[in-house]
């Protein structure tokens, strides 16, 4: 279909070449983001990994059952399912072209991963106060890289969050902002995604001993 | 975007996507009201049963809600990927899931190999007691 096809030439007339392509698919900065996602995927599965082989070496140090505090980790979960679901309703009211709506369920999203982030800063100065900073043991080492990698990835989402609101209520729903939006729903989602597991073998297996 | 029919598609099919607008493609694969709802509340469940199942210490065998809490993981991690990343066999012409696939084994290998290989290394390695950690020089 993209071989190019040959107009006749006139004399000193200039050869041009036609490139009659498919309709190029818009969505396929949406493959080209996933295969991004999966590369994140592998560096998650390999701190996983490390948090799987190191995590119940405590060093005479606490354990997670003397650490973590499920009802928070339940808080912090239920904050990152809702911002997931209202990310969904963002999406929903850029299909509608509802520009004022879709930038209301960003802010909501964001406000959601804000409290995340806050409670996760607040569990992770709790535990250095407490003596089990990053430095106490190997399973609190693997457990801050972990969990503080994930956190990250949730900072800079709310960070790309802010700046395509902002763009947005600039330029609106032109067709690059809804790939944008399109790309960061990923993200946003995949980091849900991420942190079943995490809350599952961290927090939940751990806390089981 | 893409409001209109895909061009090489045929026959009755193109009269269908005509008729359907923009069934097919892009738009297809945003996703519902409703499938977000699904997606919601299961969720909501599969995320509240293993957080019961270890805070209500339900079972007395904690390997028993160990592996319900990982299988919990497993079902509500597919649920995500169904209705929130709106994955299936055909987007990007099936490309999206075969890099889905290949990471699935590179992380199955990475996983099982790494706990595999500290496994042993562990059991040949002297254990040591935390009352021996504590006097360690």
């Amino acid at each position: 279909m993209s071989a190019p096809t040959h107009a006749p030439l006139a004399d000193g007339e200039k050869p041009v070449f036609y490139l009659t392509e498919d309709h190029h698919p818009e969505n396929s900065t949406g493959l080209g983001f996933w295969l991004y996602l999966m590369s994140d995927c592998l560096i998650f599965a390999i701190l996983f990994a490390t948090y799987a082989v190191l995590g119940r070496s405590y060093a005479a140090g606490p354990s997670p059952a003397d650490l973590f505090d499920l009802p928070l980790v339940a808080i912090n979960t239920s904050m990152l399912l809702l911002s997931s679901i209202t990310y969904g309703f963002a999406m929903l009211q850029m299909e509608r072209k509802a520009k004022t709506e879709t930038l209301f369920w960003l802010g909501i999203t964001g406000i959601f991963g804000a409290i995340f982030i806050g409670l996760e800063i607040y569990e992770f100065v709790h535990l250095i106060h407490e003596g089990a900073g990053p430095g106490r043991s190997a399973f609190l080492s693997a457990f801050f890289v972990l969990v503080g990698t994930h956190g990250l990835h949730v900072t800079f989402g709310i960070i790309w969050l802010i700046t395509l609101m902002v763009q947005v209520s600039m330029k609106g729903l032109i067709p690059e902002n809804r790939r944008r939006l399109m790309c960061l729903s990923m993200f946003w989602h995949f980091l849900d995604v991420v942190w079943i597991g995490v809350f599952s073998i961290v927090y939940l297996i751990g806390v089981l001993g | 975007m893409s409001t209109h029919a895909p061009v090489n598609t045929v026959g009755h099919e193109d009269a269908h996507e005509a008729h359907h607008g923009h069934s097919h493609g892009h738009e297809a694969s945003h996703g519902s009201f409703k499938s977000y709802m699904t997606g919601f509340v299961l969720s909501v469940i599969l995320t509240a049963i293993p957080f019961w199942l270890v805070m209500g210490e339900v079972f007395e065998n904690k390997a028993v809600t160990a592996g319900l809490v990982m299988l919990f993981a497993v079902v509500q991690i597919v649920v995500h990927m169904i209705y929130f990343l709106h994955m299936n066999t055909k987007s990007e012409g099936g490309w999206t899931m075969m890099a889905l696939i290949f990471t699935l084994v590179l992380i199955v290998i990475a996983l099982s190999g790494s706990l595999w290989v500290m496994h042993h290394l562990n059991t040949n390695m002297m254990t040591m007691t935390p009352d021996m950690m504590r006097n360690v020089p």
